[in-house]
């Protein structure tokens, strides 16, 4: 049935919370903050909805019923996670997962009923979780903009965070300008474009507006985790590779499989050619079983023509970056408070070290962290919108890849383009080595000077450019901060420094554009 | 990648505008939409579950398809019903049952929990 094409909301005059990224963390946010009685507007890049690293995929989450499991939980948890978490944000976030969860349910989330009746809750599909957030951050009144990526934040002239301006990309690049108490940046982590699943969207614009206006950062090494995918796609879903059996070019098993797709052997494999996976574990009784819960693991093979449970196909790893890695943007305090006054940050935006430390919180933690992180950035802000004057005149505070210093010509391909050959291999990125990070840096830390001085908002007001800049910065920081942790801890592996160094057991704060730190 | 949009089915409610996370597609006036910048599709498949008249077919492939691709034969596509299949997965639709009702994710990742547990991380 045809229908008349909604015209696109429009932009507020004003706000009291903005929330940047409409995915699980920034919708649960958008949430908290108009249930405490905020004027909230909500801006993603793309559709929230569609957008973000849950909405293609889908969530585990960390859930765990009151009582003494929840203990065994955050102490397994802290056994692998490298020394890095803090129990308190754990126990928080275990408590406030179970809350949220009950309410879809309450809203009418689709969850399985196990044989003993109950529902089963600790899994969400992601296209039917973004479309509830949706459905009820619409009823709560919040105005969405879709189509809408920011490219910068609004300062107050003592510092403070005051709102942000963007291009609404389906209006041929229109710049948006908005006012705002208090910002909450739940824009996603950094996955350099490198065709992951779902995670195109999130290129770290978040991180890069958010240094601008002075934020630390915390724990960018550990940005170097890599999803398994069939060679010919993106589906980078690994939860079904438990029942692989992964073989060279010649036929001969490459690992036993046993431990999934984290299997660094496989990874090693990969460097010397190519790795191919076929699903020969799986007993028949199971297979049906499997492709309802994973239907878009299945769905690009069966497209294909391809059996994965006979036959054997190509698989590749491809960089997912931050977005299941565990670095972004330093929580400071509670509220996740960033340390810029009227910014907070949530979901994958922010540094899970707290939750899941130095090890991947993809297939669980992660999820858990955009409902609490978002929930209670969300409440926080609100507060800070309510308890602060909102200054009389702002500036915008974006810099590289929209405003140059001098005249110049870099284009933003090419700064993709090198930012990519440095970050995506498995060679230089999962298996790290202090030459193969100084060689890099020297380039990009050069490239950074040339995009600072030359690199102009593109034809869509500055979207491609500034995602440019900001894979940039990215870069850089993961690999200065790669440098400064000579060991190999959770996700980060220096083959020049086998084995985790027990003095180390800290986390690493890093931050900077033009010249970047790091700090204990 | 997105390969076709079939015109025969499209009902031009450009939803598929809407939706799409990173903008591939353009609104025509009084026109079905267009797949103006097939280069940034991400292959997440959502413009399919989105499409309510089963008008797309992405593509498994993180490239375009090669020319002379069955996986761009909007009639070899057709007859295999490989229009709407995510949609179907997925319960979306009037008169299905949501898929999320049958997902047994935790049986799988209690199942590798317990792999891993046993050799060791």
């Amino acid at each position: 049935m045809p229908r008349a094409r909604p015209r696109a909301t429009a932009v507020p005059p004003e706000t009291d919370v903005l929330v940047l990224g409409g995915g699980p963390a920034g919708t649960w946010a958008a949430l908290a903050a108009a249930a405490a009685g905020a004027r909230v507007t909500l801006a993603d890049k793309g559709f929230c909805g569609t957008s973000g690293a849950a909405a293609a995929g889908g969530n585990n989450l960390w859930y765990v019923p009151p009582g003494p499991g929840r203990e065994k939980a955050i102490a397994a948890r802290e056994a692998a996670a490298g020394g890095l978490t803090e129990r308190a944000w754990m126990v928080g976030i275990l408590e406030r997962t179970w809350e949220a969860v009950a309410q879809l349910a309450d809203w009418g989330y689709p969850f399985p009923v196990t044989e003993s009746g109950e529902q089963y809750r600790g899994s969400l599909q992601g296209p039917e979780y973004l479309r509830l957030m949706r459905r009820r951050v619409t009823r709560a009144g919040v105005v969405i903009l879709d189509q809408s990526p920011a490219v910068e934040l609004l300062l107050a002239p003592d510092g403070v965070v005051a709102g942000a301006a963007g291009v609404r990309r389906q209006e041929g690049g229109r710049r948006w300008e908005l006012r705002a108490g208090a910002v909450v940046l739940a824009t996603g982590g950094c996955a350099f474009l490198s065709g992951a699943l779902g995670l195109n969207v999130d290129t770290g614009d978040g991180a890069l507006m958010a240094a601008e206006a002075g934020a630390e950062l915390s724990g960018m090494e550990f940005s170097c985790q890599y999803g398994i995918a069939p060679a010919f796609g993106a589906q980078t879903k690994g939860l079904m590779y438990q029942f692989a059996t992964f073989t060279d070019a010649d036929g001969t098993e490459v690992a036993d499989s046993s431990l999934g797709s984290g299997n660094v052997t496989v990874q090693r494999a990969a460097l010397r050619g190519p790795v191919y996976a076929r699903l020969d574990k799986a007993p028949p009784d199971l297979r049906e079983r499997m492709r309802w819960s994973q239907p878009n693991f299945f769905l690009p093979l069966d497209k294909m023509g391809i059996d994965p449970f006979t036959e054997r196909f190509p698989v590749r790893f491809v960089l997912e970056g931050t977005v299941r890695g565990t670095g972004g943007l330093r929580v400071a305090g509670t509220g996740c408070a960033t340390t810029v006054p009227g910014l907070f940050v949530a979901g994958d935006a922010a540094s899970r070290e707290l939750v899941t430390g130095a090890v991947t919180g993809g297939g669980s933690h992660n999820g858990s962290w955009a409902i609490s992180s978002g929930g209670w950035a969300g409440a926080a802000a609100a507060r800070f919108a309510t308890e602060h004057p909102r200054p009389a005149v702002t500036r915008p505070a974006g810099e590289a890849g929209i405003r140059p210093r001098g005249r110049g010509g870099i284009r933003h391909e090419e700064v993709i383009a090198t930012v990519q050959e440095h970050v995506l291999p498995l060679a230089r990125n999962r298996f790290r080595t202090e030459n193969g990070l100084r060689e890099s840096l020297s380039i990009l830390d050069s490239m950074w000077q040339d995009v600072v001085a030359g690199l102009g908002p593109d034809a869509e007001g500055g979207l491609r450019s500034r995602q440019a800049a900001a894979m940039l910065a990215h870069a850089r920081w993961m690999y200065t901060s790669a440098l400064a942790r000579p060991e190999s801890r959770g996700l980060q592996i220096r083959d020049d420094w086998p084995g985790a160094d027990p003095g180390r057991a800290h986390r690493i704060r890093t931050g900077g554009l033009d010249k970047i730190w790091t700090a204990a | 990648m997105i390969e076709v949009l079939s015109g025969d089915r499209c009902v031009d409610c450009d939803i598929c505008v809407e939706v799409c996370p990173t903008n591939v597609f353009d609104a025509v006036a009084d026109d079905h939409p267009v797949i103006a910048r097939q280069a940034d599709c991400q292959t997440c498949f959502l413009c399919e579950a989105y499409c309510p008249a089963d008008a797309l077919f992405v593509a498994p492939l993180s490239d375009p398809a090669p020319p002379g691709s069955g996986l761009t034969d909007e009639a070899a596509l057709a007859a295999a019903g490989r229009f709407g299949e995510y949609r179907r997965w997925l319960g979306w639709g009037k008169g299905r049952t949501p898929g999320s009702s049958r997902d047994e994710n935790r049986f799988f990742t209690a199942r590798l929990r317990a792999l891993q547990e046993e050799t060791g991380p």
